[in-house]
């Protein structure tokens, strides 16, 4: 925990001004790109940016820069960086945080905040941010002196990448940034309460490994722990080496290649049939970085009846917060995955993998490409012209599922996905900021016109940067996930779920990207292909049948196996 | 059921206002929460009183444990410890009656710190089934006011026969 008290190459920073060290603690930490938007209280700051080497990329709402970091974070395993001023700027990143604490990415995210001597006081743009945030980040401080900002900036990023990651808010008064430095700065991380390295203990190793070895319908629940701790190779190598069927959650998409025969996709509330029969018939599921959302689990008191049940995570808060667990491993994804394997002996399960066999050719996810152009056929064409290996960010709502569902996901950090929060408008910008991180790889964006509309301002961005992303518009005029719920569970009484949207084309065309409209199924392939080899940003609207739903669906309450199947029952 | 658990924190702005907002934010209920300063001049102690089975007591701990300038949770489950709750009570108390008040006060080993025409102002500590069988012998002649801290509590330095010892205290 402990590291040097001068900066990494040695330099002095006696005389530097907050700002100055703001920019080159940044240089130390090896942030490239910082997004952001500037403002009165951050005025200092931006103006050392100015000369900075590090790429700075204006957002056109600030909410929009914190989920580009959130989405270049997600992609790259690095730490995402957003600045916004004092106030109205920081309130907006709110969101954007929360989102980013709900599925542990690691960002950092710093404000401007009004001189020190005005806290407390109403002064012009001046917001309790810390306050604001402090349940819905992992840590928030309040830098008073110039002399505790070089530590505290250390400290926020090595508390946001460790341990189980989340957004680090760290709020600057303009003085902070002005003020110079009279002393050289202590910038000895001093953190006695944070401890995030932990291994899961050799006892609960072998107990796990001993569970394992002794199921005879094992079912593997992976979740995004094992995406963020890189943990997918030894995932894999356990699933193999013990013929354990996988299925993971919406974070965990693509932690198992989905073309595996063990992999049974998605489970939850819209997950596969097979993945949700196979967790309630199971008799021993690991828990791999995953953490019982009532998404996945249905009613609680009902799932996974006969099952022992193993929990691997990072967090112990995690532990038996919803599901009573039998076998914690506090740990490390991938250190206790390479652990277990060790421990774990070939079995024969011949009988349970072909009764998974059954069920994922009796309940494949499905659709019928008649009629309108079908949202799920979209995303079918776009994986198949995709080779299933882009970097696909989504929004929140029926085409997430879809997404989730259809694209047939291979590896991680491929899925750039708001699970927790469900935040919609996450898709627009998150693509830019995995595009960012990923250049010369394609990013697509499928998103709903719904969550487009929310943030499609930073197309606009994307053109300003060159960022070549592809964002594919299933649109329904519907806010169609809640309208599906209207029609299952309200009488079909759409309140304020008709969502009329305008021409995508022209408004993509006027904000300078590529536009491309589909109306018809001819069009499909061709469209989509066209957008794909252009080598700019492009919006393309597809027009799709406005009253597709999503199957199959768990109904709130229910357990897993009590799921409508919808066309396949 | 109704658990005792302390935690060491970093003084710094914020912490109390975490713990108390990460309380509500998760639904736990607590019966009191006393924060004070401790040997080391950097840290405070909290001393919590959760109400809830010990599914939630694992819970708040874990989750007092995330916070990060907390250093050190503690629970007491299992173990032996010393607890105290300090009250300020003013009872109504007109010469007449001054007498009676004061034996019971001196029953429970309480003080009396200011005395007026009709009042007494009395100071009481111990552990909380003491405090409030205090309270409930002092109603009928009328409680003016009330102050309790909230309860302290530190676990006994040997665990064995050590009990004893205090309860004849009591």
């Amino acid at each position: 925990m402990t590291k040097k008290s001068k900066s990494s190459e040695g330099a002095s920073f006696l005389g530097a001004s907050g700002a100055e060290l703001f920019d080159r603690i940044l240089q130390e930490e090896g942030v490239e790109v910082l997004f952001g938007f500037p403002g009165g209280m951050v005025l200092p700051i931006f103006d050392r940016l100015y000369s900075s080497p590090i790429k700075f990329v204006l957002s056109r709402h600030e909410q929009g820069a914190a989920h580009m970091a959130d989405g270049y974070a997600r992609s790259t395993g690095r730490t995402g960086v957003v600045i916004a001023t004092s106030g109205p700027g920081a309130t907006n990143i709110v969101t954007g945080l929360a989102n980013a604490h709900m599925d542990s990415v690691p960002m950092v995210a710093f404000t401007g905040q009004v001189r020190s001597a005005l806290i407390g006081n109403d002064a012009f743009q001046e917001a309790d941010i810390t306050g604001i945030c402090r349940p819905i980040t992992k840590h928030t401080c309040l830098v008073k002196r110039v002399e505790d900002l070089g530590r505290a900036m250390k400290e926020a990023f090595y508390i946001a990448r460790t341990g189980r990651p989340g957004p680090v808010l760290v709020d600057i008064p303009i003085d902070v940034s002005t003020s110079k430095l009279a002393q050289e700065p202590n910038l000895q991380i001093a953190l006695p309460g944070y401890k995030p390295r932990i291994s899961g203990h050799i006892r609960q190793i072998k107990l796990a490994a001993e569970a394992i070895n002794a199921s005879k319908r094992p079912v593997l629940y992976v979740g995004g722990g094992v995406i963020i701790a890189g943990a997918s190779e030894a995932l894999r190598e356990l699933a193999h080496k013990g013929k354990l069927p996988v299925t993971t959650t919406l974070m965990g998409l693509g932690a198992v290649d989905e073309a595996d025969p063990l992999a049974m996709q998605m489970l939850g509330m819209h997950g596969s049939a097979t993945a949700n029969y196979a967790v309630q018939d199971s008799d021993c599921i690991i828990a791999v970085g995953a953490r019982f959302d009532d998404r996945v689990t249905g009613n609680t008191a009902t799932f996974a009846p006969k099952a022992k049940i193993i929990h691997i995570d990072i967090d112990p808060a995690s532990i038996s917060k919803n599901i009573k667990v039998d076998i914690p491993v506090v740990g490390d994804a991938k250190d206790s995955l390479e652990r277990i394997i060790e421990f774990i002996q070939p079995v024969d399960r011949s009988p349970w993998l072909e009764q998974i066999a059954q069920w994922k050719k009796r309940y494949p996810f499905t659709y019928e490409a008649n009629g309108n152009i079908k949202p799920q056929e979209v995303i079918d064409t776009v994986a198949k012209l995709t080779d299933h290996d882009a970097i696909v960010a989504t929004g929140v709502g029926q085409h997430q599922m879809w997404a989730a569902q259809f694209y047939k996901w291979r590896k991680p950090r491929q899925a750039i996905i708001s699970g927790g929060l469900g935040t919609m408008g996450f898709g627009v910008p998150a693509a830019i900021g995995a595009q960012f991180g990923n250049p010369g790889k394609t990013v697509i964006d499928i998103d709903g016109d719904g969550s487009f509309t929310m943030t499609m301002v930073e197309v606009i961005t994307a053109v300003r940067y060159d960022q070549p992303v592809k964002w594919i518009v299933l649109d329904n005029d519907y806010l169609g996930m809640v309208r599906q719920w209207q029609e299952m569970f309200y009488g079909r009484r759409y309140s304020a779920t008709p969502h009329p949207c305008p021409e995508f084309k022209a408004i993509a065309e006027g904000f300078g990207a590529r536009g491309i409209s589909i109306r018809d199924r001819a069009e499909l392939a061709d469209g989509l292909n066209e957008a794909l080899r252009h080598p700019g940003p492009v919006v393309v609207d597809v027009k799709v049948e406005p009253e597709e739903n999503v199957f199959p669906m768990v109904p709130a309450g229910k357990s897993l196996h009590e799921m409508e199947l919808g066309k396949l029952a | 059921m109704k658990h005792i658990i302390t935690a060491l924190v970093q003084n710094q702005p914020g912490v109390l206002a975490h713990v108390a907002g990460m309380f509500a934010a998760r639904g736990f209920n607590i019966d009191s929460l006393v924060v004070g300063r401790t040997e080391d001049p950097e840290l405070s102690r909290m001393t919590i009183v959760v109400v809830g089975d010990d599914r939630v007591l694992e819970q708040v701990r874990k989750q007092l444990e995330k916070i990060i300038p907390i250093v050190k949770v503690r629970d007491f489950m299992n173990v032996s410890y010393v607890e105290r709750d300090l009250m300020l009570i003013r009872i109504h108390a007109t010469p007449e009656k001054r007498p009676e008040v004061v034996e019971l006060v001196n029953l429970f080993r309480g003080k009396v710190v200011d005395v007026a025409k009709s009042s007494l102002l009395v100071e009481l500590s111990g552990a909380e089934e003491k405090v409030e069988a205090f309270i409930e012998l002092a109603r009928p002649y009328g409680i003016r006011e009330l102050a309790r801290t909230g309860i302290i509590a530190m676990p006994r330095g040997t665990q064995s026969d050590s009990r004893q010892t205090d309860e004849a205290d009591e």
